[in-house]
Parts: structure tokens; sequence; C-alpha cells
């Protein structure tokens, strides 16, 4: 066989495939660049390689999108790059440039916000080891607060504090980009067994870097232990609803279980228990209530910028899933099972919503906003219509932007142990210093969803798509939730500015250019998304999903 | 495939089941009965598959050497791989060069975790 | 029905000339409060003037845009100025711009100019405060929400300004942070708006989705396609979201207490501007309310319900702002029932707007004034007679109340008895129903003002054996020991020590005392005001088969205020008043000091249920399923495992909800499919 023919043979698009292609082969060579570059130079070829790489694939998709190309199933149908699925993949590509920048990011933390790298750790040790004595006789005091540089909690504890903190692990670079590589197949799988592995492929990487967090080890280690239990756990109820299917249909593909479900033969037992199995491991992983149980303790534990990849990239592959399966899979079934939806979405909104305002800690506030968040999202999800379609996607673009800036902003706002979670620290904020005081007033209030904010124009988008596909109770309930949401969001953002600061309280890090960029970007086009927001709602509604 | 027809066909596979299932019972209920029971000290000792029994002296704070379960499943991760070259070889014909391709395409991936695992210190012992 | 009714419709012309730089009204204070909020303490020094002058650039270019929309002939006056296409994708199209017509250009006026006045003021009154930059900031966002309130050309963008203003009216009136009150009752506005909100955002996605578009000109248009039905849901929704911003019935209880804000907040929010913007948005969606005679008779039944509840509950209380705020639910009743009674009322509802505006901006400011010189007490049994110490103020604030009361020829006289009669109109029961109501809040509004006037101004000095407080007065913590929040830059000192205030507080109130003399006769007389408006609201309809011959109501509606006075001076003016309050009272009183009960009918039917849901979704969430049915007591066993966990839960907890969640969403769905 030629190597024309047997391209032909399975169809392979490579200028379809490029984007993934780019970032899984990039992962692969980013591993051997860990395995042979030397230490010292290991973080910067890594943050400039990584960087290359999902600018790279974003232009490929741009490319792709603009080309003309039309929509095509990949790799014997395995994988579908149509019109929504190319805005997913620039979406997720798009959210990882300021997510890298954060992840990379050392300015903030001393060292950078991952655990310290052994080599580096062993070589920072040695370098101080001579002097001990000195390192002994103040060990003591400076552990009670005042340090800001300690590596807090490591274990044994005991090691002696050096002067530059070691450098940190430079393998959350392939990790990063690994998970990346996941959630694009995840959001363009068109089989539900290729779902199941880049499910596996995103999972993976964002347990350990859940784990990897510098200060406060235990609260890291314990997220981490949690997500991958219960992560395992949604596996499960996914894989489950995959067999029922398979039983069901004789066929993983998406488009034949819809076929399967128009035919006269029906065993709706199989394809109902299949699907809410199935739905059970997509909600977990777009943290819908009541699948949302990780969502806050994990938010708060893992180190924030992690925080921020999952919180916006997860969501967006997710729902990306979850779009492609209900519409494509489950579209000509929808008025069926719709209804059982509606009371997941009730539920998520609601659990979010009056969670949220109990909140003290602003990450675990921002993981139950995030809760909300689902359930507004799948209003757009349940409406299978083109403007359902439109603005789901447009809804996830918005949201990953204002949360990566937000996450970047409160990485900013530290006191002696790291950063200052809970809500007192933030009291009186503005005085000192107005502009991250401003910035987060202005992304919470796109949380909100005031006007002139992206997340306006996003709920606006997915509520009237709702409303006209008669889901008027769900918009209701939307509307209150959101009403009542708006309070805890206020009620930072007056705690800012007109609360005097608490003496002892946090003090807030000048960041360094690439959180700066990272928070910039997020602030930008969260702004950009509210005032001039007809390019995306139009790029986001060119097409629909192929089956 | 659909409805109950298509669930006779798996009525083998649930005998087989029920047969290993009654084989394993038979002889962990049987064995305690029938066997000659002579006691020893190794034999009453905890059995964890070559490595000391823990707790471990006080020397080492009592820890499990961590590079054991690091080779280990090393070891388990890539003879996992290789699993994959038997049907390659098997059909190595029928494949041809996309075949070939292919499982290069695979070893090199393989490779490259080979390579950094090696690097980074994952096959030392020490 | 429709057909004629639209046809009435007048057309829109783009603007041009004065009118296409409409947006500098709205960027003018827009850039004031960006610059003060973002420059920080560097415009400390002047960061109030910045904030006054924007203001009254504005006002000026209102006062222009005026006159040129004058010089045009009445069918061109409509104009619409589309800005840019704020977002424009397959189904969706939404076009940010603003419409300059009568109804907007007066509201504009209205704005910028008790506004201007009110910003004046506040440099005196704030003068001590050190948080004043960040006051003027707020009052700068205000007034700029504001105008895009009025002057957006579609509900979205009226949506924009709703959310704005309600933003800054929580900020004001939470702006002595430090006191638990004043962070209550923002919290209670913030609630209550949400709630008129959600109706307001439903019955624009209902446009939305019906007719493809949120802008005036076609909602207008087509509303006539809707069915009667879905007419009838946007009418009441657009009520429901005019009741949460006007303090309407059943939403009322949010206006008294944010008088906790600062007195100039209260002047220009809460009884001049953002109050009204609910009479504004019925009045707006007049060809909305036309077509539905049933969300007509519930706006008019909201309105009088409001009228009466706000008059009697001002009867009862001591406090003199609370009585002013209770007085403005009042008023804004009597619009609310105006504009609910259709083309007959539109005008009078917008005249008595316009004449409260003044005359209630104004007695607010002398309540300032004289909170002012007597270290921020607020309670009147306290007062008595501060004629003599300040006689502007009291020269100003008796202006004001009279045009309250409808005395003759003064403001309030005319616009009131336009209500009055057109409320009469109609079939005989209503006619009685709502014109009596009107009739005897009336008599009402005259007693408690006569109470307010008597045991402020007149009567033994009493607060000369009396040691300042320096706390606002509250019936709530009188048993208890009041905290001490002495209001900043205000001193506490061991005696009272009336005094009237400096010029930039009593210029503004003497011009707004004049308004309320002369802007009734100048507006109703020889319908100057509804000829003007004819273009946006239609022409002015005679009031037909009125119960009470419209000629007999002026001197109906005199005799009923000097009933209210005559009363009042006999029951408080002749007899001394205890600086205690008495607790021995009639049952009425009793109810009416509660607010009627609104409170606590609020707490029991709304508050409780929901710290209960909050409470319970918060134990479910914190110990799982598990933990509800094990109960707490296995999960806090073991202290080594209590002080090791970090988190609230443990993830076996997390994995049996999970699964919990899961069986039932199984069941539900096998439910559904399975028949």
């Amino acid at each position: 066989m030629g190597s024309q023919s047997f391209s032909d043979a399975l169809g392979v698009d490579y200028g379809a495939l490029a984007p993934l292609l780019i970032v899984l082969g990039g992962a692969c060579v980013s591993v051997l660049l860990e395995a042979v570059l030397p230490r010292v130079r290991r973080r910067s070829v890594q943050l400039v390689f990584s960087l290359a790489v999902v600018v790279v694939a974003l232009a490929a998709v741009i490319i792709r999108a603009t080309s003309g190309a039309g929509d095509v199933v990949v790799l014997a149908g395995s994988l579908s790059v149509d019109a929504p699925g190319l805005f997913l993949w620039g979406t997720l590509l798009a959210l990882a440039v300021p997510s890298v920048l954060m992840l990379a990011d050392r300015s903030v933390e001393p060292g950078g916000v991952f655990v310290a790298d052994p080599e580096a750790l062993a070589e920072a040790q040695e370098r101080v080891g001579a002097g001990s004595l000195r390192s002994t006789s103040s060990g003591l005091p400076s552990g009670t607060g005042t340090d800001t540089h300690g590596v807090v909690g490591r274990r044994g504890g005991a090691g002696p504090e050096p002067t530059t903190p070691p450098e940190m692990h430079t393998e959350i670079f392939p990790f990063v980009l690994f998970a990346l590589g996941g959630m694009l197949a995840f959001s363009a799988a068109n089989d539900l067994l290729t779902m199941f592995v880049a499910l596996e492929v995103l999972s993976l990487p964002l347990y350990l870097l859940c784990g990897l967090a510098r200060r406060r080890r235990l609260l890291s280690q314990e997220a981490a232990v949690k997500y991958f239990l219960l992560g395992a756990f949604a596996s499960a109820f996914f894989l489950y609803g995959v067999a029922l299917l398979y039983g069901y249909a004789g066929s993983v593909r998406l488009a034949d279980i819809a076929a399967s479900a128009a035919g006269p033969l029906r065993s709706d037992a199989l394809l109902f228990a299949g699907l809410a199995l199935l739905v059970v491991g997509l909600m977990f992983k777009a943290s819908v209530g009541p699948f949302h149980t990780w969502t806050p303790d994990v938010y708060q534990g893992a180190p924030t910028p992690v925080t921020a990849f999952m919180a916006a990239c997860t969501k967006v592959a997710a729902f990306g899933a979850i779009l492609r399966v209900f519409t494509v899979a489950f579209g000509t079934t929808a008025l069926e099972w719709r209804g059982v939806l509606w009371a997941v979405a009730i539920a998520s909104m609601v659990i979010g919503t009056v969670l949220g305002i109990t909140q003290t800690d602003l990450k675990r506030m921002v993981a139950y906003s995030s809760v909300a968040h689902a359930g507004f999202i799948l209003i757009g999800c349940l409406a299978i219509t083109p403007a359902g379609l439109s603005g789901t996607l447009f809804y996830l673009l918005a949201y990953g932007f204002t949360t990566i800036a937000i996450l970047g902003l409160v990485s900013l706002v530290r006191s002696g142990d790291g950063e200052a979670g809970h809500l007192s620290g933030y009291a009186g904020l503005a005085q000192r210093s107005p502009v991250v005081a401003a910035a987060l007033s202005f992304c919470l209030l796109a949380l909100a969803g005031v006007p002139l904010t992206s997340g306006f124009t996003a709920k606006f988008a997915v509520f009237s798509a709702g409303l006209a596909d008669g889901m008027a109770p769900l918009v209701i309930v939307g509307l209150v939730c959101s009403a009542i949401a708006a309070f805890f969001y206020l009620r930072v953002i007056v705690l800012m500015y007109f609360s005097d600061p608490a003496p002892d309280g946090p003090t807030v890090s000048l960041p360094g250019p690439m959180t700066t960029v990272a928070i910039t970007l997020g602030v930008a086009v969260t702004l950009l998304l509210g005032v001039l927001p007809t390019a995306a709602l139009e790029w986001a509604g060119a097409g629909t999903f192929l089956g | 495939m659909q409805g109950s027809a298509g669930l006779t066909a798996y009525v083998p596979l649930i005998v087989m089941f029920v047969l290993a299932g009654g084989f394993a019972l038979f002889s962990v209920t049987a064995a305690p009965y029938i066997g000659p029971r002579r006691y020893n000290r190794a034999k009453l000792d905890t059995y964890e598959c070559g490595i000391e029994p823990s707790p471990q002296p006080v020397v080492g704070g009592g820890r499990v050497p961590v590079a054991y379960y690091l080779t280990a499943m090393l070891f388990i991760l890539f003879d996992i791989e290789m699993v994959f070259l038997y049907p390659f070889v098997i059909n190595i014909d029928a494949l041809g060069l996309f075949g070939l391709v292919e499982i290069v395409l695979f070893i090199g991936t393989v490779a490259f975790a080979y390579a950094y695992v090696w690097r980074r210190g994952g096959l030392d012992w020490t | 029905m429709s057909s004629e009714l639209l046809s009435q419709l007048p057309p829109v012309a783009p603007a041009s000339g004065a009118g296409s730089a409409a947006w500098i009204l709205v960027a003018l204070p827009a850039l004031g409060a960006a610059v003060l909020f973002l420059g920080g303490r560097r415009t400390d020094r002047w960061g109030h003037l910045l904030g006054t002058a924007t203001v009254l650039l504005s006002f000026v270019y209102g006062v222009v845009l005026f006159f040129s929309a004058l010089a045009l002939p009445g069918e061109e006056r409509v104009r619409d100025l589309p800005l840019y296409e704020w977002f424009a994708s397959g189904s969706l199209s939404v076009e940010f711009g603003l419409r300059l017509d009568p109804l907007s250009l007066t509201f504009v006026l209205l704005i910028t100019g008790v506004g201007s006045l009110i910003h004046i003021y506040s440099v005196g009154y704030m003068a001590h405060d050190e948080n004043r930059r960040k006051f003027f900031a707020m009052l700068n966002l205000f007034v700029a929400s504001m105008l895009v309130l009025v002057l957006g050309n579609g509900f979205l963008t009226l949506y924009l300004g709703w959310e704005g203003v309600g933003l800054a009216s929580y900020l004001l009136i939470g702006f002595y942070v430090q006191r638990p009150l004043a962070a209550s009752a923002a919290k209670k506005a913030f609630l209550m708006n949400r709630v008129g909100d959600v109706g307001l955002a439903l019955a624009i996605f209902i446009l939305f989705a019906q007719l493809g578009t949120t802008q005036y000109t076609e909602v207008f248009a087509r509303i006539g396609e809707l069915s009667p039905g879905a007419v009838t849901a946007v009418a009441l929704l657009l009520l429901l979201g005019a009741c949460g911003k006007s303090g309407q019935f059943p939403l009322q209880a949010w206006l008294p207490d944010a008088m906790e804000g600062p007195t100039p907040v209260s002047a220009l929010i809460h009884a001049a501007t953002m109050v009204t913007a609910g009479v504004y948005l019925v009045a707006r969606s007049h060809p909305i309310y036309d077509l539905t005679p049933t969300g007509q008779l519930v706006v008019t039944i909201v309105g009088a319900v409001t009228l009466l509840i706000g008059a009697i509950v001002g009867c009862a209380y001591d406090d003199i702002k609370k009585v002013l705020a209770y007085s403005t639910v009042s008023q804004i009743g009597y619009m609310m029932l105006a504009v609910g009674l259709g083309p007959i009322g539109y005008a009078a509802g917008l005249a008595h707007l316009l004449t409260h505006g003044f005359f209630k901006a104004g007695l607010f400011l002398g309540a300032g004034s004289v909170m002012h010189g007597m270290a921020d007490e607020t309670d009147m049994r306290r007062f008595g007679g501060l004629w003599r110490h300040m006689p502007i103020t009291f020269a100003t604030f008796t202006l004001g109340y009279l045009a309250l009361i409808g005395f003759p020829f003064l403001s309030g006289f005319y616009s009131k008895d336009l209500i009055i009669e057109a409320a009469l109109g109609g079939s005989p029961v209503r006619g009685w129903l709502l014109g009596g109501a009107a009739l005897l809040a009336a008599g009402l509004t005259s007693f408690y003002m006569t109470r307010l006037m008597l045991m402020t101004f007149f009567g033994p000095e009493r607060w000369r054996s009396l040691t300042p407080r320096s706390a606002p007065w509250d019936p709530s913590l009188e048993s208890e020991a009041a905290p001490q929040h002495p209001e900043p830059g205000h001193g506490s000192p061991e005696h009272y020590h009336p005094h009237e205030s400096p010029p930039s507080m009593t210029v503004p109130m003497i011009v707004l005392a004049i308004g309320s003399v002369g802007a009734g006769a100048f507006l109703v007389i020889g319908e100057r005001l509804g000829g003007w408006l004819e273009p946006s609201i239609g022409p002015v309809r005679e009031v037909e088969e009125a119960v009470i011959p419209t000629g007999l109501v002026p001197g109906i509606a005199s005799v009923l205020m000097l009933l209210g006075a005559g009363i009042a001076y006999l029951t408080v003016g002749r007899r001394p008043v205890p600086v205690e309050r008495p607790q021995r009272v009639s049952l009425p009183v009793r109810a009416a000091r509660a607010d009627l009960y609104a409170n606590t009918i609020n707490e029991k039917a709304i508050a409780r249920p929901g710290i209960w849901l909050s409470r319970a979704l918060v134990y479910v969430d914190n110990r799982g399923v598990d933990g509800a049915v094990n109960g707490t007591a296995a999960l806090l066993g073991g202290a080594s495992g209590r002080a090791r966990r970090t988190q609230t839960g443990f993830v076996r907890s997390y994995a049996l909800t999970m699964l919990g969640g899961s069986l039932v969403l199984v069941a539900a769905l096998l439910a559904v499919a399975l028949p």
C-alpha cells in the first residue's frame, strides 16, 4: 500500500486534525525535553515551548475555521471536526494561553506555585547546608507565620529555609499539554469510547496537578485524592452508561444511537438508563449539581492557577461533550428525557446559589458560583436549537475568561502563609490596591450578569434560547437564582470598597509580567464580549454538530 | 442484538461465570476440611511478596522503600504496552506498511516515556 | 381597538443637530465616576468639584436639547439616536441607542437639574466626611445610570440603566458601612429590588422571545401581534419591576429603611428620581398597557393600596426621614394610580412626578439641614421650636410642606387634583374606590405632614434638656444601649446647638422651594406639560362620567386638607409631646408603627423559608447524604481524625451524595420513559 492510499482508507484529514496532533505531539516532545534538558534551563524552555504549541494549535484552528473547509468526520468516525467543535477548540486553546502563563509564574509565589523540584530542593539545601547553624538558630521564630518564602508543610518539615526558594517541578507543562489534548479530543469525540479515553486523558494530569501545591500541602493532597476517587467513581458511571448504550444500539457512535432511537424497535430501559449514567459522568466533570460535591474542596485545595485552568477549560470541554451527546445522540428523543434534566439544572442553580451565599472563602465561593453557572449553561444545552447551541458556546467562552481573571486576581491577595482566601482578607482592598479591586469588581459584576459585561450577553443569549424553546420555568428559576447570586458577588465589592482594611490584613503582590498578561487578557475579553459581542456570537452560531 | 433475543447469546457466558465462581467457592471452603494442617512460624507470618513485612525496625522510620513500588509500577506499565506488540506481529502481513508505521509511532511514544524515566532517575534503586 | 391605538404612535425620526451628540449627557457623569473611582486619593481634593461640574454640564446640555426640541414641530420631536449595534447574530439583534423625545427630555431635566442642586448641597453636607470622594463618585455613577435608564431606546438599554441605579442605590444606602442598620437596609433594598428586577428581566425575555427585538420602536409597533394573555403577562411583569424600584406594594418595605443612607441620597435617589423609574417604565410602555385593561387595573390597584399604606404608616413614625419616606411611598402611589388609568392619567401622573421631585427633594434637603444642625438627630420628639434657629430651612421647608399637602395654588394642589379627578372617572364602583382612596390619603397626608411641622419647628424647645445621642434614632434599638456610630465629621457635643446651614446647602433648598411653589401652576395650567408630552404618551383625554363633578374636586380636596391639618393641630400641637415614645397605644397605631406588618409578613413568608432552605442545603452539602442519615455524632468521632480533616466533608459522603443523585436520575428517567 502506498502512503496515499492508506491515509485515504482511514479518511485522515490532517488539516482538520492538526490542532489535536500539535498539542498531543507537543506533549510528547515536552516529556522528552524534560528528560534531556539540564535542570536550570528546563523551566524557560518548557514555558516557551508550551506556549508555542498552544499558539500554533490556536493558529491551526483559526486557519481551519476561516479556510471554509467543510465539517468532516475523521479517524474512522471517531472524531468530528465541525463548526461548533472548532469553536470549542478555539475557546480551549485561547483559555490555555492565560492558564499556562499563570501556571509558570514565579513572581507571585517565589519559585512558583508548585511543589519544589527534588533536584532543586537538594541543591538548595546543599547551598544552605554549610550555614545550617544560622538556620537552626533562626528556625523557630521564623516558623511563626512571618516568613513569606518558607515551604510550608514540606514533607519532613524540618528542612532549613533556603534563601532563594527552589525551582518548582517543570513536569506541570507536559501535564497541562496532555490535559489540553484530552480536552480537545473530548469535545470533538464522535463516539462514546473515544470520549471515554479522552475523558481519562484529560482527568489524570488534572488529578496530579491538584496535588502539587507548594503551600498548604495537606489541603492540596486531600483535594487531589478526593478529586481522583470521585473522578474514578464518575468514570465508572460513564463507562457503564456506554455499555448500556452499546447494548441498545450495537454501536458506540453518537449518530448510530440516534438512528436506533428513531427506529421502531426500542428498548427504552437500556436507552434511558444508559443516558442517565452517561450524563452522571459528564455532569461530574462539568460540576453540575448534585454531582458537584468535589468542586469546592478541589477549587480551594488546588494551586490557584490549576483551579483557573480547571474551572475554565474543563468546563468548556465537558459542556462541549454534553452538547454533542445531547444534540447528536439524543436529539431525536429530547422530548422524553428533557423534563428530568430540567430538575438537574434547577438543582444545580439552586444549590450553587444558596450555598454560595454561605461561603466565607473566595475560592469556595467561586466554586459554588461555577455550580450555579453550570446550571445556567445547562439551560442552553437543553434547548436543542441553533440558538441554544450558539448561546452555550458563547457562554463557555465568556465564563472561562472571567473565571481565569478572577482566580488570577485572587492569587495576588496574600497573607503570611499564602493566599488570603478568607473574605475578611478582602476588606478595604480598594485602599491597598485600587487597580486589583477595580478589576476584581468588574469580573464579579460579570459573573453577576450586569449589562455591558460578557456575563450579561451570555446569560441573555442562553436564557432567550431557553425561553424560545419553551423552557419558561427554567428561565424563571435561572433569573431568580442570578438575582440572588448577585448578592454574594456584590458583598465582596462592598467589602473591598467600604470596609477599612485590618492592620494585619493581607498584602497585594505586584504580579509579574505573565500573571499581569493573563489577568489583563481575562478582563479585556470580559469587557469586549460585553460591549462588542457580535463577532464571537456570529462565530458561535456558525454551524451545527456533524454526527 | 436487541431485546431478550439478544440476551440468549449471553447464556453460555453466564454459565461460565457460575462454574468459575462455584469452583472458587468450592476450593476455598473445602480446603480447610480436606487439607493437611501442619503450621510453622514462617507459614503464620504475613506474606508481603518479597519485601520485609511491616512494621520495620525503627531505622528508616518504619517506612517501606518507595522505589520498590515505583519499579513495579513501571514494569507493569511497560509490560502492558508491550502486549500490544503481539496482535501486531500476528497480523503483520495484513496490516502492511500502515501497521508498521503505527507500531513505530507507538514504540516511539513509549520510548519518550522510557527516556524520561531513565534520565530523571526513576530506575535508580537508591 | 389595537389598530386605532397603534396608529397614534408618532413617527420616529433620526436625531440630528444638537441631538446627535446626546450621548454626552451620559458620558459626562460616567467620566466623572470613572475618574473618581480609579483616581484614588489623588482626587480627594478636587473630586467633589469635578463630580458637581459634570452633572451641571449635563444639565446645561439637557437644557440646550430641550429648547432645540421645542423648536421642532410636534410630530418631529420623537427622535432616535442609534449609537451602535450592541450585539447581532442570527436571531439576536440588540441596538444600543438613545431616544430623545419629550418624555425622556423631561426626565433628563429633572435628573440633571435636581441632581445638580443635590451635588451642590452635598459639597457642604459631606464636607467633613473622609469618604466624600467615593460619595461623589457614586452619585455620578447614579446620575449616569439614571440617564441611561430614561434615554435608552430599547428595553435592554433601560435594563442597563436599571441595574446601574440599583447598584448605585445599594452602595449609597450602605454608605455608612460601619452602621449595622445601614448594612441591613442596603441588603433589604437590594433583595427587594432584585425581586422586581427578575420581573423586568422576564418581561424583556418574553418580548424578545415573541418579537425578536427589544427596541421601543419595533416592540410598540408590533405589540398587537402578541396574544392578549402574553400582553397582560408582560404588563404585569413590567409592573413587578416597577414595584421593586418604586417601593410600591407589596415591595414597599425597603424604601423607608433606605433612609439609612446620607440625606442627599435620600433626596436625590429615594425621593426625586430613581424611585420614579417605575412610573417612567409604565408611562414609557403605555402602548403595552393600553392593550390590556387587566394590566391597567392591577396598576391602579397597586397604586391605590400603596398610597393608602404610605399615608397611614406615615402618621405613626417619629423619625423625620421615615415620615418623609412613607410620604414618598404614598405620593408615588398617586403617580402609579394615575399612569394606571391610561390616557386620562398619564400627563397627570407625570406632572405630579415633576412637582413631587421639587418639593420632596426640598423637604429632604430641609430635613438634612435640620439634622446637620441637630447632631444628626432624626427623632422629631427631640426637636421643637426650631423655626427661630434655622429660619431659611424653616421657610423653605414650609413651602415644600404646603406644596405637598396641596395647599391651593401651590405645586401639589394642581398635580394632585388632576390625579384625583382622573381617579374618580370610570365606572361608579371603580371611581368611588380609587377616587375615595386618593381623597382619603390627601387628608391623611395633610395630617402627618402637619404633625411633622408642629413637632419639628413649633412648640417648646424640647432639645434644651437633652444631650445628643449622635445615633440615628431607631425604635428597635431604643430598649438596648444604642451603639454609638457618629456620622464622620459631625461631632457629638454635650448639648444641641441648632444653627442654620452654610449657603452651599441653603441655596439649593431655596431653588427647590421656588420650584415647589411655581412648578404646578406652570406645568398644569393650559396643559403645558400635556401638550409637550403628547408625542410620547399620546393626547390627554378628558375625564368622562366622574362620580363627583370635576369642578368640585379642588374644593373637596382642600376641605379634607384643612381637616387633616386641623386634627393634627388639635392632637399634636395643643398637647405636650412626650420625649419618650408612648408605648400604651391603640391597635391601629401599633399596626401602623409596625409598617402595617409588612416586615413581619416578608420575614415569615419569604425570609424564614429561605433560611431554612439554605440551612438544609448547607447541612446536606457538608455532610453528604451519609451525614444526613447517620447524624453528626459518628462524623465527629475521633479527635485526631477531626484535626487532620482540613476540609468539611468526607469523600465517602460526597460519593454517596453523587450515588444518590445518580439513582434518582436513573429512576426518574426510567419512570418518565416507561409509561
